[in-house]
Parts: C-alpha cells; structure tokens; sequence
C-alpha cells in the first residue's frame, strides 16, 4: 500500500489497512451493544414499579458504561484515534478527563438542590421522593 | 491498522516534525471536535441537574412511544432505535469512504459518499416526523381544575404526574424545562447532522470534480469523516441521556 505524505512534518506515514474487516467487525459490535441497551431500555420499561431503587439505577449505570464501551470503538476504529502516536491520543484524552469533575459536580448539586427542596432548606424531614410516573399502555390518548 | 515501525528514540519535540504526526488541518478539526464536545458536554450535564433536581420528570418509554405508520400502538424505543441504526449505518460508510480514499479509488468514495449522505438525510427526515408529532400530538392535562389538550412545546409539558380526575388518570403539567432540553438539545445535534451532510455534499462534488485526485490525497474526506462521526458519538450519548435512563 503506498503512503501518502500530504504534509512534511509528518515523518511517518501510517501504512492503512487493505481490507475493510476490522470496520464491519466494529459495526456489529455497535450493533450488538446498542442491542444490549435497547434489552436492557425493555427490562426498565416492563418491571417499572416492581424493581427497587437500588435495581434501577445499576441498570441504568449499566447501560452508561455500555454506552462509553461504543464510545470507545467509534473514536478509537472509526475516527482513527487509535492508529495515532500517543502524544496524539494523550492531547485529545486529557482534556476529555474534565468531564469527570464536570459529571459528578453537578448531578451532585442537581440532587441536593432536590433535597433542600423537599425538606425546606433542611428544616423538616424529606416527605416526597423521586419516583417517575410509569409509562402504562392504556393511557396512550387518541 | 498498523503503522510504520516508529523508532523508539524519535525525538517528537525537537522540532522539523509534527509532534503528533498528523497534519495541521486534522489536528485542528480534533480540536474543534473536543470544544464541541464540551458544548454538548454541557448542555447534557445541565439537562441532567435539573432532571435530578425535580421529584418527577417524564418517562421517556411514554412519551417517545410512536413509530410512523402504527397510529397510536405503544412502541416504546423503536423509532428511535431505527434512528440510531441509520447513524451507525452511516458511520460505517463514512469510514468506508475514507478507507476508499486512502486507496485513491474516485468511484469507491463517490459511491460511499452518496450512501453517507442518504443517511443523513434519513437521520433527518425522521427527526422532523418526531419533533412535528410531539408538537402536535395532544394530550389531555388538568389545569387548573379542567382538562386541556397540550402538545410537547418548549413551554409546554403535558408529561406531568398523574391524577385522578372524574374516574380516570389524568396528566398534570410536567417540569417546563422538559421541552426545552429536549427541542434545544436534540435540535443543535439535527444542526450538526445537517451542516455535516452539507459538508459531505460539498467534498462529494470535489471529489467528482478530481480535486483531490490533483492533491494527491483524500485526507479531506478524512476531516469529513472526523466531523460526521463526532456526530453520530453524539447521538450516542443523546440517545442515552433522552431516550434510555
């Protein structure tokens, strides 16, 4: 496969693939993760109301790192990150890890702003807790 | 991939070279993408404080529960199960045209640039069926002691909890925010679906035109690429955020 320079401060031309395998094989991984989601989507939806708090939201986590899991393959195969020099990887990655902080922060401050809501600031115990209305077939409206 | 053995002594910043062996012009659209990221970092991150910070918030398995053509059958997830199917699909022929362009076959990413922009286009097509029958969809909502008939809008939020009202289950108006989030958020991702077929459009007709046969490279096509995958590693995310959890 000949290289192409299309710029000479790049001093080592990556030799690209000749066949077409690994990008398919990353399609059906897509295609299975997003398929675990969407079972996992339908496990939420039938037992509504039946699973605990605790059941819900590891299910939901769940389906987050699944999520970040097809991240991965679509920067890393698709948007070539991967075949890139670590000094490449590193100066796109790093600055992503603000997200961490940026996550945590403020679903944390989103809660206690729920909580301080419920019991006034704090001055009374809390009386409602977060619950979503679950989805029921009968009421789809015409 | 692999790459060309790189000695494990080169010297990456001593000058002469691109310490991260790419061209400027790459370099420059993966920062674009990450500033992007972060935009739609925040808008996600500000969409799920307030969602964590209301005892109720709609359930998306109710709300997004139609498919085109099934009237009024409960199908929750698979119109925008199909939705994301087209992006990946796109995605994949995106890279098949970048993995043509590295072979300097013309027809081969002409070919896969077509297929790439009739997926954006069907992405599209379809987001507008669903914004068009969330806005004018209706249903019934108790205000202030009688019912009325609201649509999904940015000020508006039929999907609130329900009570009882005259021996049946009624919905009361949800959190305003809902809307808002929903229509801002997925909107500036259909934006980006579309000034990215737009670009794929234009590098279809330089590539028709040989420009970069004359180049002597494709690694625009490359750029493109870069820009509509970052687009569908949104969806991914948007997908999570508004339809799953």
């Amino acid at each position: 496969m000949s290289s192409q320079v299309t710029s000479p401060e790049i001093t080592h031309a990556p030799e690209h693939a000749s066949g077409t395998g690994r990008i398919w094989k990353t399609f059906w991984v897509l295609s299975f993760l997003t398929g675990i989601e969407l079972g996992l989507g339908y496990l939420l939806y039938y037992t509504h109301g039946n699973w605990g708090y605790t059941a819900v939201i590891s299910t939901k986590l769940t389906i987050a790192v699944l999520t970040l899991l097809k991240a991965y393959y679509i920067v890393s195969v698709f948007m070539h990150l991967g075949d890139e020099i670590r000094n490449m990887i590193m100066t796109i990655i790093v600055p992503l890890c603000l997200f961490i902080w940026f996550i945590t922060a403020f679903l944390w401050d989103g809660n206690s702003w729920k909580n301080l809501r419920n019991t006034n600031g704090g001055s009374h115990p809390a009386q409602t807790e977060q619950h979503t209305v679950p989805a029921v077939e009968k009421d789809a409206k015409p | 991939m692999s790459t060309t053995a790189i000695p494990t002594n080169t010297k990456w910043w001593n000058g002469g070279r691109s310490p991260f062996n790419i061209s400027y012009g790459k370099v420059m659209m993966w920062y674009f993408l990450m500033s992007d990221a972060f935009t739609f970092g925040a808008f996600l991150i500000s969409y799920g404080t307030i969602r964590f910070s209301v005892n109720h918030w709609a359930d998306p398995n109710h709300v997004f529960n139609a498919f085109p053509g099934f009237g009024h059958h409960n199908l929750p997830l698979a119109f925008v199960s199909l939705m994301t199917f087209i992006l990946i699909a796109s995605s994949v022929t995106m890279v098949l045209a970048v993995h043509e362009g590295h072979k300097m076959n013309k027809k081969g990413v002409e070919n896969y640039m077509i297929l790439t922009i009739i997926g954006g286009l069907a992405f599209l097509s379809c987001q507008a069926w669903e914004w068009t029958h969330l806005i004018t969809g209706d249903h019934a909502v108790l205000v202030n002691g009688h019912l009325e008939h609201w649509g999904t809008t940015v000020s508006k939020n039929p999907w609130g909890p329900e009570v009882m009202f005259n021996g049946q289950e009624v919905a009361t108006p949800g959190p305003i925010a809902f809307g808002g989030y929903f229509f801002g958020i997925t909107g500036f991702h259909g934006f980006h679906v579309f000034s990215g077929v737009i670009i794929n459009v234009v590098m279809l007709i330089k590539t028709k035109l040989g420009h970069f046969d004359q180049r002597g490279h494709y690694e625009m096509i490359e750029k493109a690429g870069l820009y509509w995958h970052f687009v569908d590693l949104v969806w991914v995310f948007v997908f999570l955020c508004f339809y799953l959890v």
